[in-house]
């Protein structure tokens, strides 16, 4: 059959089981947008393109599935790189479109045109720049295949808008195969073996595992290996929920704001067994002195990351569910008793705590988030301090509940990524655990998550700082409050580090008028005996909530590896 | 290290602006890189000498084999093969000099391809040594302007 492009584009994204797409139209897009008005394609139009990426986003971690989201030329493509960035450092798997002005004026500075797939090359998986549109549906098609295999990642597909309009004869192509494509999903048996035998010969064993294992379904097989051969687990930031928290061997998660037992683990260990993880920075601390007595063991898909930052002993490259399903037949069921009872201790003097006072603090907040939620919700963050309070208090049962930016830390991400993790669970909880920098940054969301009855609920635990960074301040920098109040105006003295004075200009904005104004609901909690009552209502309301946390100003997030700092030269507290 | 790294790629527009992303992003100064067809048409081969730490490099290799339109990448390092790189070079050349610049062309089995009252072009193909060795000969004569190729290379014996 004959189809115009935008025919062919609503064709085959039904075709790859696309229910929903997040995006806003602009002149280069119409042709599709025409086509998408009164489909069965399902577009929630945004108020931003950045908020449209991480809807997406939000929406493949919260089930698996490839996130879409769509974009006009210029302004609006680019708009889309933050969120493309973020997702391609978290292995997330996105299908970003854009429309592009027509071929015959590409390269011409034409009015909003913009070399997009120059732009994002280093933040995508891949890309194209379709300029036939007898190609359209094959790139199509492979842009979801590359998007959801192997390593998965954002891919973009930029579609010129007389591609769009131009007609040729819709041939789906059943079979996609890429020669220069084929991702390796067995690992090598004889490295199997190898990694089987350090195991079985192992006395202070750890897994080290990352968000590898929520995108290969392998918590079950995480689980089983831990037990089988009694291991401690840790859980970096992107696999929060791939463990249970209220396991012996659960040790939290490790490195900069990581547990205290579970750095002194690593740094103890004699055999480290990465499972889709990567040895970030964040992780490693100084990595000339990371777990310094351990053969390591990485099982990995991406042969990129073998070897990147850590040189490893047993490399198996691989699915990690199908590698973990044969290693654990290879291992035999041993204990480690006496390592075990020294976690114990170390878990028993320097356990994750802070003040227990009147006073309101932000991890009381989280708490008592966890407890009503009962760890069943979608937890969803932002970046800065919240976002270790969250990753530290909120115990996340299950695997594709705790959906944070990882990789390029990306403030404003939490509020669209719970829009579009809410619109795929329904029926879930969905909390975008929030500081009250990050929150505005993405702000203008609330009129999407208001007007399509998004219910989410968001906790801004209002500290009014870009806390983290006044953290860094206060220890490394004298407490030279350098650009990180957000009271601030040009008569404040010049040097201040003394929040919450009388003589402290108003906060700005208003988060309750906020949430008012955006017909959503706003609550103001100021004490801490009102905070389980407050989360109560919200959860109780049928309507987006924003719950503004007046908290302790200058809490700190405790413990910390300082940047440039081995594991175990962590601080427990500030003397 | 010197490295002569061989790139099989899909011929399709976009695909050296990702393999010279990826050289730029890790700070290596490629000393040379050609493209060319191979057998297959829809085939290119990019030859690229580069220096560099050799774990750096291998990360090189691994993320240029993770690249969508990368088929195959080789590392000569260590293995038997061919090194070509073709040369012209103009050279300064006047009544008193001439005679002495064409025995080195000869010498080295170069060519002359290009007379001029007072210059000739020599085209030189050969390994690394052999161009360095002719190019030091030929620059006291006064070299006035110079183009290569880039490596090309391929493993030796049967594919
Ligand atoms: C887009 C972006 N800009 C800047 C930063 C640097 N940064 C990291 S945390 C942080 C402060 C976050 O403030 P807030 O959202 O209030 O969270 P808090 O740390 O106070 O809990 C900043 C500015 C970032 N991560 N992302
Ligand atoms: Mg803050």
């Amino acid at each position: 059959m004959i189809k115009t492009g935008s025919e062919i584009f609503v064709e085959c994204l039904l075709r790859e089981n696309v229910d929903i797409l997040y995006g806003i139209p602009g002149g280069q897009l119409i042709p599709i947008f025409d086509k998408i008005y009164g489909s069965q394609l399902k577009l929630i139009l945004t108020r931003h393109e950045q908020g449209a990426a991480h809807m997406a986003d939000g929406y493949a971690r919260s089930t698996g599935k490839t996130g879409v989201c769509i974009a006009t030329s210029g302004p609006g493509a680019t708009n889309l790189v933050t969120g493309l960035a973020n997702a391609y450092l978290d292995s997330i798997p996105m299908v970003a479109f854009t429309g592009q002005v027509p071929t015959t004026l590409i390269g011409n500075d034409a009015f909003q045109e913009a070399d997009i797939t120059g732009i994002t090359r280093p933040v995508t998986k891949h890309n194209y720049l379709v300029k036939d549109v007898k190609d359209l549906a094959t790139v199509i098609r492979e842009a979801f295949y590359i998007a959801s295999t192997g390593r998965p990642g954002p891919v973009l597909v930029d579609i010129p808008a007389d591609v769009q309009r131009a007609s040729t004869e819709f041939i789906w192509p059943e079979k996609v195969s890429i020669r220069s494509y084929r991702p390796n999903y067995e690992g090598h048996p004889g490295q199997i073996k190898k990694a089987a035998e350090l195991i079985n010969s192992s006395k202070r064993p750890v897994l080290y595992v990352g968000g590898g294992v929520i995108t290969s379904e392998s918590s079950a097989e995480v689980i089983a290996l831990a037990k089988k051969a009694e291991i401690p687990v840790t859980t970096t930031l992107l696999a929060i929920g791939a463990f249970p928290p209220d396991s012996e061997l659960c040790l939290g998660m490790p490195g900069m704001h990581g547990t205290y037992f579970a750095n002194h683990a690593i740094q103890n260990s004699d055999l480290l067994i990465a499972v889709g993880s990567r040895f970030d920075d964040r992780v490693t601390g100084k990595v000339s002195a990371f777990a310094p007595h351990a053969r390591i063991i990485h099982i990995d898909i991406d042969p990129t990351s073998i070897s990147k930052n850590v040189v490893v002993d047993v490399p198996v490259v691989g699915d990690a569910k199908s590698i973990l399903l044969e290693l654990n037949k290879e291992i035999k069921k041993s204990s480690h008793g006496e390592w075990i009872s020294q976690i114990n201790k170390w878990k028993k003097a320097h356990p994750i705590t802070y003040q227990k006072d009147a006073k309101l603090r932000p991890q009381y907040v989280i708490e008592a988030i966890d407890e009503l939620t009962k760890g069943e919700a979608i937890v969803v963050t932002e970046v800065g301090q919240h976002q270790m309070w969250a990753a530290q208090f909120y115990k996340a049962k299950k695997p594709r509940t705790f959906l944070s930016s990882g990789g390029l830390g990306t403030m404003g991400f939490g509020l669209p990524a719970a829009i579009g993790a809410k619109m795929a669970n329904p029926d879930k909880i969905v909390v975008d655990i929030s500081g009250d920098g990050s929150f505005q940054m993405n702000v203008q969301e609330l009129a999407t998550a208001v007007l399509n009855k998004v219910n989410i609920k968001v906790a801004i635990l209002n500290n009014q700082y870009l806390g983290m960074v006044r953290q860094w301040q206060e220890m490394f920098y004298g407490k030279r409050y350098s650009a990180t109040c957000l009271h601030r105006v040009p008569s404040c003295p010049e040097k201040c580090s003394k929040p919450g004075t009388k003589l402290c200009p108003a906060y700005t904005p208003d988060f309750v008028k906020l949430a008012e104004a955006y017909g959503a609901v706003g609550i103001r909690i100021s004490t801490k005996k009102d905070v389980v009552p407050a989360l109560k209502k919200a959860l109780a309301v049928n309507k987006p909530v924003i719950l503004e946390f007046m908290v302790e100003q200058e809490e700190n997030v405790l413990p910390m590896v300082p940047a440039g700092a081995a594991l175990d030269e962590i601080i427990t507290n500030l003397a | 290290m010197r490295h002569t790294i061989s790139a099989l790629v899909e011929n399709k527009f976009g695909v050296l602006a990702r393999i010279s992303t990826l050289f730029a992003a890790r700070g290596f100064n490629i000393d040379s890189l050609s493209v060319g067809e191979t057998e297959d048409p829809d085939v290119s081969r990019m030859t690229i000498v580069v220096r560099g730490d050799d774990r750096i490099l291998e990360q090189v290799e691994k993320q240029l084999n993770k690249l969508v339109d990368v088929i195959k990448v080789i590392d000569f390092k260590g293995t038997a093969h061919l090194e070509r790189d073709l040369v012209l070079v103009k050279v300064k050349a006047d009544k008193t000099t001439r005679s002495e610049i064409l025995q080195i062309v000869d010498i080295f089995r170069a060519k002359i391809v290009d007379v001029a009252a007072d210059s000739l072009i020599v085209e030189i193909t050969g390994d690394v040594n052999k161009i360095e060795a002719i190019l030091l000969l030929l620059k006291p004569f006064g070299i006035k302007e110079m183009c290569r190729t880039g490596i090309i290379a391929l493993a030796r014996g049967l594919k």
